[in-house]
């Protein structure tokens, strides 16, 4: 039995439902990111998990106990807010110790409560300060502090690194991502980063329109995207999905992308899954990750279908670490990855090397992944 | 070569017509200013003189021979109707009235922004448009249905003196006038504590219903301590207005040992013992004016701004 188990949850707004049936669930110790665009649902859903929003159906429980209808008090979570929510006429100490004097801590255990998090969050200098005198990364601590000072069963984040700068951003998730190893706590947490997501997550839940598109492991969702919007929403820069057509190449199937002013591009499937076939003659989308299109020699030495093919190049990114070239196939701009020091010039013809192992197929018309 | 004078040509006679713009533009404020001040300067400086000074002088002029007597009459000797014992038991009576008034009136508006705001229920825009609503019925009108209200509760004050013998005040002139603030204020003070709490972060509020505060605990413990700048707003609005009334004031207290200052002042002025006490007039007046302008100089400066840094965002 999972640890954080929600069955057909609902939530209905009037007329509008936001959450359309949310199935998931989460081991202990676990970190489950709720990822998605702006309105996905993700953050009423969290707030559905405190008990700070009502639902409509469905069940939330926590290590067996349901908790739909339990005051947010009364739930054992912690939560961390997008602006932090420090109470502003509360020194720091104040803001860690507020939750414990609304339960009718004594101050004594209070205050050793209070230093044992200090420590912990390296903020034992801060302690008596305001709000307003701590900079934004300090206020992230604090706010860090007051959840977990309440050592409960399960924390929530609400894009808690989004107010941050980029740099500062980098440094409190691995922060995190610290401190989930080190307490093993288990965690819920919302964000529109999808980077954030791959790096912090044990499990990731993909959400579009109050429904969750898919629920798995970083890698699972990284390289078996169940659609085209999963596919398309998590990877930066963003999987190449180019329209193409499947041909036979003697026996065995082949993909057929557009070139502009030159004949089509074939490239033979050893290995293409089952339910290409019937696609034979017809439109699909073609999904292929940037860093699975290469230069011949950058290349994976080990995978077992490489298919080159020569490409014009448009545009070169030298990004420092890569070299990002952009050609068009299929009538659309796409992103090849390739080696920092690849010699390669805007304007000219050069071949590329196609990972097909890790490409993957869309149905156009469903949007689902053909398999 | 004409090319390179005339942007300098321009700029100068750009700083001929704005330094005209600037003395055109502070010459008519002080103009202003001077006009409006006036009349406190004449009322100042005649509290300051004898009555031979007044009668013979210019009224513009300085005090020859600067005298407290006046203000010392006025608070303590001059005539209200009959009595002849100053004003300084209406100026009581006046605090007495006053400060429960405007306490009670703000913190019922500061509740009651918080629970139109932070916790909202059907039917709340309507409750907020009905209670706005009320900052525009005119003095005038609620004048008559108020005092056969006062009336009732009054005679069952009676009731309950005759039958349990205590009447919780009730009839008394001055809760009477409390009452009639707190009621006509409600709209006023809610309207401030609303607009000030809908810019306020609501995610402290949900902070705080995690960390397990109640209702109240959330009200007392977040809100009111984040409120000061509108709360000083909302007591001097409400003691400017309700230290000023005279028309609940007399209609409701206008005779009898509850009257307020503005009351008496208007019956010092108009108790005719021979001669017009001008100076005596005007320092009773100054003393009816002063703890307003006491209350603006005190709580201005705690009339700050960005109390609320630090909650939210960096």
């Amino acid at each position: 039995m999972a640890f954080l188990e929600i069955d057909g949850l609902r939530k209905r707004f009037g007329q509008v439902e936001i959450l359309k049936g949310i199935d998931l669930d989460l081991e202990k110790g676990g970190f489950l990111v709720l990822v998605g665009p702006s309105g996905c649902g993700k953050s009423t859903l969290l707030n559905t998990i405190a008990g700070l929003e009502t639902i409509t159906s469905g069940e939330i429980r926590v290590d067996g106990r349901t908790i739909n209808d339990l005051h947010p008090s009364k739930r054992d979570i912690a939560m961390v807010f997008q602006s932090y929510a420090l109470y502003p006429n509360m020194t720091v100490a104040g803001n860690i110790s507020f939750g414990m004097e609304m339960r009718g801590v004594p101050a004594a255990e209070r205050q050793k409560a209070i230093d044992k998090v200090a420590k912990v969050l390296q903020i034992g200098h801060l302690l008596q300060r305001k709000p307003s005198q701590l900079s934004g990364g300090q206020r992230q601590r604090v706010a860090m502090g007051r959840a977990l000072v309440r050592d409960p069963k399960l924390f929530l984040f609400d894009e808690p690194l989004s107010n941050l700068d980029a740099k500062l951003r980098v440094d409190m998730r691995i922060e995190i991502k610290r401190l989930h190893a080190t307490t093993g706590t288990t965690i819920v947490y919302v964000t529109h980063d999808q980077i954030e997501a791959m790096t912090l997550a044990t499990k990731i839940a993909v959400m579009r329109d109050g429904e969750v598109q898919q629920f798995g492991t970083p890698a699972e969702i990284y390289n078996n995207p169940t659609n085209l919007f999963v596919a398309d929403f998590m990877g930066s820069p963003a999987m190449n999905l180019i329209p193409a057509t499947i041909g036979t190449n003697g026996n065995a199937l082949s993909v057929v992308l557009q070139r502009e002013a030159r004949e089509p591009i074939s490239l033979p499937m050893a290995n293409a899954p089952a339910g290409l076939s019937a696609f034979q003659g017809k439109p699909i989308i073609f999904g292929v990750r940037p860093e699975a299109l290469t230069d011949p020699e950058g290349a994976e030495r080990n995978a077992s279908n490489i298919a080159t093919a020569d490409c014009h190049i448009e545009v070169v990114e030298p990004a420092g670490s890569d070299t990002f070239a952009v050609t068009n196939l299929g009538g659309k701009g796409v992103v090849a990855r390739l080696r920092a020091d690849a010699n390669i010039q805007p304007g000219t013809n050069t071949p590329l090397a196609f990972n097909l192992t890790k490409a993957v197929f869309f149905d156009p018309a469903t949007e689902n992944r053909i398999r | 070569m004409s090319a390179v004078t005339t942007p300098a040509r321009q700029a100068s006679g750009g700083v001929n017509v704005k330094t005209v713009n600037r003395i055109v533009i502070y010459g008519l404020l002080a103009l202003f200013a001077v006009f409006y001040l006036m009349p406190l300067f004449v009322m100042l400086v005649t509290s300051f003189k004898t009555m031979d000074e007044i009668q013979n002088g210019n009224m513009l002029a300085l005090p020859r021979a600067p005298t407290f007597d006046p203000w010392l009459k006025a608070w303590g000797e001059t005539c209200v109707g009959l009595t002849c014992a100053g004003i300084k038991g209406y100026f009581w009576n006046s605090i007495k009235m006053v400060v429960p008034a405007v306490l009670i009136s703000t913190m019922l508006g500061a509740l009651n922004g918080y629970v139109l705001t932070k916790w909202r229920f059907r039917g709340a825009t309507l409750v907020f448009g009905l209670m706005l609503f009320a900052c525009f019925i005119p003095f005038q009108s609620v004048l008559l249905p108020m005092a056969t209200i006062l009336g009732s509760v009054g005679r069952f004050g009676v009731t309950l003196q005759n039958s349990i013998g205590t009447s919780f005040g009730l009839g008394n002139s001055t809760v009477n006038l409390v009452f009639v603030h707190v009621v006509y204020g409600i709209g006023f003070t809610t309207l401030f504590f609303r607009n000030y709490y809908e810019a306020f972060p609501t995610e402290l509020v949900k902070a705080a219903q995690v960390d397990g505060a109640s209702f109240f605990q959330i009200f007392r413990r977040i809100m009111l301590p984040n409120s000061m700048p509108i709360f000083v707003v909302t007591v001097i609005y409400q003691f400017t207005n309700i230290w000023n009334d005279f028309l609940f004031a007399s209609a409701y207290a206008g005779t009898g040992d509850a009257m307020p200052m503005t009351v008496a002042l208007n019956n010092v002025v108009n108790t005719s013992t021979g001669v017009v006490e001008y100076n005596v007039n005007m320092a009773a007046a100054m003393i009816a004016a002063l703890p307003t302008l006491l209350v603006y100089v005190l709580a201005g400066r705690y009339f700050v701004r960005g109390l609320m840094a630090g909650a939210v965002k960096g």
